[in-house]
């Protein structure tokens, strides 16, 4: 990131370079039931980015020495295909991959009434099947979707967007190249209709009223992405895009 | 694949209502407030064998990093500037929790959390750590290697970063005629230090926001907001860390306390590298 280039991002009309506005989110789709064997799955797209979400479970875990006697356990694998990205990426878990399976699950062990399964497991397994930026918070969205359709009860729905700044300028739904040579980006998560932010990272540069506003615009954003949940577990496909 | 923790330490239940008991009253089980952190020393250049080395010590909790450096090639996107690698080490001499073996999530987080504040704030200047542009630069390697464990290693291991990345010397070279850099023994050049960086851990338990948790103040808190600052006071990351949630205001107030704390975190590594530190800390 901070990387200077020729690139102007933002014009003189103060769009940005796919004619985007600072609080605009690239179209956004939602699909349910897109998977046969899955208890619950979901396709979330932002823009090019797309993420496939399953869930499996509650079931017996595999390995013994993972039964919680209380609770469920969760496992969350964030992977990301190996063609999803410009140049090939290995199949194998990167370190990247590691800190992100761990933020997701953060994001919903709060939100998930692990208590009313115990000593089973509850998996939520997430492929990104192709990267353009903001692929954690589409994963978090894709995951809160696939619970929903796998029937496993949670405290509310969540979604996750990201923040960036880019030539000083804070702006919403930051794609591959923005997030390349910002100054920022911030993903956040939340559960809005219980008030919950679930994951929040920052990588960049912010003074304190940045974060501030930055976290205003994702929460906004986020309410809405929540609703377009509800409507797509209504309908099981729903669309931002004009057609 | 990341598990919800099955090996998490037990606190018995009456030291859990000890410490809620005592954070109601803005106490803390170490006698200090809910926002000042546990004793701190630190000691730069402890291992003669590393370009650059510091042992720190917060609390109970106790971190050493080692710094080595190498001539490599650069990364193809960036080839006018210099490589840091951070690795964290959770070995298991230093609590009965760590297991041998490669890094797990909490060791790769932290390593990658501390990571990013660095590149974020531009702490080390990278394109100083170039050697010839495009083909060699220095591979600067930041070793965590935790000794105690007793909570909060972001802290920790932030402060002997930051100390032994000011303790470095880069060593003397010569440029043979092949294009090989031959290294010397001696070293005497400091690493080029835009900014000194310190993480501080805050810690949600029940509604209270307490800094610098002790392992058993860590177990029994909902979530933790780690959050980097530069001298300047500007936030140069931010982890949500640690399976619960926030509210809006409660991260706004984490962020309001952490630079308060960060100042104290300043201010040892001020004391502890005197005259050595590149930056004068308002």
């Amino acid at each position: 990131m901070a990387k200077a280039t020729d690139v102007k991002l933002i014009d003189e009309f103060g769009r940005r370079h796919d004619g985007r506005l600072p609080e605009e989110m690239r179209p956004v789709s939602m699909r349910i039931n897109v998977l046969d064997n899955a208890d619950g799955s979901a396709l979330v797209e932002f823009g090019r980015t797309r993420v496939l979400a399953a869930v499996y479970g509650p079931r017996e875990p595999v390995q013994r020495f993972m039964i919680l006697p209380d609770r469920a356990l969760l496992r969350v694998r964030y992977h990301m295909a190996p063609f999803s990205t410009a140049e090939r990426k290995s199949p194998a878990p990167s370190r990247r991959e590691i800190e992100l399976s761990k933020v997701i699950r953060e994001a919903f062990e709060d939100i998930i009434l692990v208590k009313y399964f115990p000593r089973t497991a509850i998996d939520i397994f997430i492929e990104v099947l192709q990267a353009d930026g903001g692929t954690r918070t589409a994963a978090v969205t894709a995951a809160s979707l696939a619970l929903a359709n796998a029937g496993i009860p949670m405290k509310a729905l969540v979604a996750g967007i990201a923040v960036g700044k880019i030539e000083g300028v804070l702006v919403l739904d930051v794609d591959e190249v923005e997030d390349g040579v910002g100054e920022a980006d911030m993903p956040v998560a939340a559960a809005p209709d219980i008030g919950k932010i679930t994951l929040f990272q920052l990588n960049g540069v912010l003074t304190k009223e940045e974060v501030e506003k930055g976290l205003d615009m994702a929460l906004e954003a986020i309410k809405k992405l929540v609703e377009l949940e509800k409507q797509t577990l209504v309908e099981e496909y729903v669309t931002t895009e004009e057609v | 694949m990341s598990l919800t923790p099955f090996r998490v330490p037990i606190v018995p239940e009456l030291r859990k209502s000890t410490i809620l008991s005592l954070i109601a009253k803005g106490l803390r089980i170490e006698e200090r407030d809910l926002y000042t952190p546990r004793l701190i020393k630190i000691e730069a250049g402890v291992v003669e064998r590393a370009e650059g080395s510091a042992q720190v010590q917060l609390g109970k909790t106790q971190v050493l990093v080692g710094v080595k450096v190498d001539v490599g090639t650069p990364f193809k996107d960036t080839p006018d500037e210099g490589v840091i690698a951070v690795n964290a080490e959770f070995v298991p001499i230093a609590s009965p929790m760590f297991e041998p073996g490669p890094p797990d999530e909490n060791a790769i987080e932290l390593a990658r959390v501390i990571d990013r504040s660095l590149r974020e704030s531009n702490a080390v200047d990278r394109k100083s750590l170039v050697i010839i542009p495009g083909q060699k630069v220095w591979v600067v390697h930041v070793d965590i290697y935790v000794l105690n464990y007793d909570g909060n290693l972001f802290d920790a291991s932030m402060l002997a970063t930051m100390a032994a990345l000011i303790d470095t010397r880069l060593p003397d070279y010569e440029e043979l005629e092949t294009g090989e850099i031959r290294l010397k023994e001696e070293k005497k050049t400091p690493l080029q230090i835009n900014k000194i960086v310190t993480t501080v851990n805050i810690a949600k338990i029940g509604d209270y926001l307490i800094v610098d948790p002790n392992l058993d103040e860590e177990t029994v808190a909902d979530t933790k907001l780690i959050v980097a600052y530069d001298h300047e006071g500007n936030v140069v990351g931010i982890q949500k860390s640690g399976a619960g949630s926030m509210t809006r205001e409660e991260i706004l107030k984490a962020i309001d306390i952490g630079s308060k704390a960060a100042r104290v975190y300043f201010k040892s590594l001020e004391e502890a590298l005197g005259e050595r530190l590149p930056v004068k800390i308002g």
